[in-house]
């Protein structure tokens, strides 16, 4: 909170105002970062450029077949170069019963690159400090830590009238992670403490101004001895309403959590930008 | 399995992938031709006008001129008869000290007159993507 206070003083000149174009802020990733639904891309939330500002928040919901997860949070970008977010997950155990929350709170930095403009692609570095709030199930199947940092790098470029005219947009991130499940399981574990490099990526097809239809791979790794964990991947579409509101609906794939094995369902989030 | 089939049936289903066999016509054709073009230029002038945040940077441009001159190269830049005969944009740009914002409005701006004429949204996305490389060549001179 101080550091955005500062980030705000220091660029007193910046106005809460909205000129990039629709659709370049991406959506909220359920773990509060610009992205799609479950990859962080290198793209600054809200529609802010620079001198400017704007804050979002975001509501989301993933119901597969044995559990729920419910994020919401808030973010603020600034100069499309920085970004600041929180968000709170809360992983309902539907068949186990019980649930598991954490508390992501995420910085990303705009290093080079213009999404639409340049040759060379957007990249930006990010950090997500990951805190559970629940961690009597985790260490009770062997994860570490309660919290952890994850630190990615990210590139994303939109191709203008790539595919029948329609505008493309890829996106990949390598993220340094110990989390287990992205933290809903805790972090490291019994006998492994390190960081663990993860690929992960998104392509998507902006149909108009404000539709985009696109897919996701996240790549997890597994280091619970208790239970596989797996990648997850998902099919979206995304509703650029207008640069205030924007819906994203998905089919995911999560596969095995917990023992429980090919958990797929849906997802739907809501997102609003100032 | 399943999720790979939904993913197959979008983007198939969308028609976007199958091939149409006419030929596209010219992006020049597409914006209209000389009178297409004229109006979005007009257009895109009533926008800059009525935009306080970047209005400023036209105060001591010669407004005609600047007109005809854009007209000449959205006409050339779309595959149409003409020959751009103004400055180059890193000229016509350097000491203007335009920002990323200044572009991204024109770019908004470019995009609401499209929308308002009825231009094809593929067509707006082959302009743009002519448009876009000279961001380097306009932004921060
Ligand atoms: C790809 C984007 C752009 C294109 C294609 C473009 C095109 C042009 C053209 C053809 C001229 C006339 C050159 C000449 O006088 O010989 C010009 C001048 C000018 N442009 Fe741009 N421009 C772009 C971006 C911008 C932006 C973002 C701004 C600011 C919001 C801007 C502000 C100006 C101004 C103020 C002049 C007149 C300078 C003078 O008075 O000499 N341009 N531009």
């Amino acid at each position: 909170m101080k550091f955005l206070l500062l980030l705000l003083l220091f660029s007193s000149s910046a106005v809460l105002a909205n000129s990039r174009v629709i659709g370049t802020g991406g959506v909220t990733s359920i773990e509060g970062s610009a992205g799609g639904g479950i990859v962080p891309w290198a793209v600054i939330n809200g529609y802010h450029s620079t001198d400017e500002w704007s804050a979002n928040s975001f509501i989301s919901r993933v119901s597969v077949d044995d559990f729920t997860l419910n994020s919401a949070g808030v973010g603020v970008g600034l100069n499309n170069r920085w970004e600041l977010s929180y968000a709170r997950q809360q992983f309902k155990l539907d068949t186990i019963g019980g649930q598991l929350r954490q508390d992501i709170v995420g910085v990303k930095y705009r290093l080079t690159g213009e999404l639409l403009y340049t040759a060379m692609p957007q990249i930006s570095i990010g950090a997500q400090y990951k805190r559970h709030l629940d961690f009597d199930l985790p260490a009770a199947v062997g994860a570490r830590s309660r919290d952890g940092v994850d630190l990615y790098l990210a590139a994303s470029k939109v191709w203008l009238d790539a595919i029948a005219g329609r505008n493309l947009l890829l996106n990949a991130t390598v993220r340094a992670t110990k989390a287990n499940q992205t933290g809903l399981l805790g972090f490291g574990s019994d006998d492994s403490n390190g960081y663990k490099l993860m690929f992960e990526s998104s392509a998507a097809l902006l149909l108009t101004h404000h539709l985009a239809v696109g897919v996701e791979f996240k790549q997890k790794p597994n280091q619970l001895a208790f239970a596989d964990e797996q990648h997850w991947r998902d099919i979206f579409v995304a509703w650029f309403i207008n640069r205030n509101l924007s819906v994203t609906a998905a089919y995911t794939d999560l596969g095995s959590i917990a023992g429980l094995s090919s958990q797929q369902g849906w997802y739907l989030s809501l997102e609003g930008s100032w | 399995m399943k999720l790979w089939k939904l993913m197959v049936l979008l983007f198939c289903g969308s028609g976007l992938l199958a091939c149409s066999s006419q030929p596209t016509p010219s992006l020049y054709q597409q914006l209209g031709g000389e009178s297409g073009i004229a109006a979005i230029t007009d257009g895109l002038l009533h926008q800059i006008e009525h935009d306080p945040l970047i209005v400023n940077h036209f105060r001591d441009t010669d407004i005609p001129r600047f007109r005809d001159l854009l007209a000449e190269q959205l006409c050339e830049l779309s595959g149409g008869p003409c020959v751009y005969s103004g400055a180059t944009m890193e000229e016509s740009h350097t000491g203007l000290n335009l920002t990323t914002r200044d572009f991204d409005r024109l770019v908004n701006h470019l995009i609401t007159v499209m929308q308002q004429r009825d231009i094809p949204y593929s067509a707006q996305n082959r302009l743009l993507a002519l448009l876009a490389p000279m961001y380097s060549e306009v932004v921060e001179r």
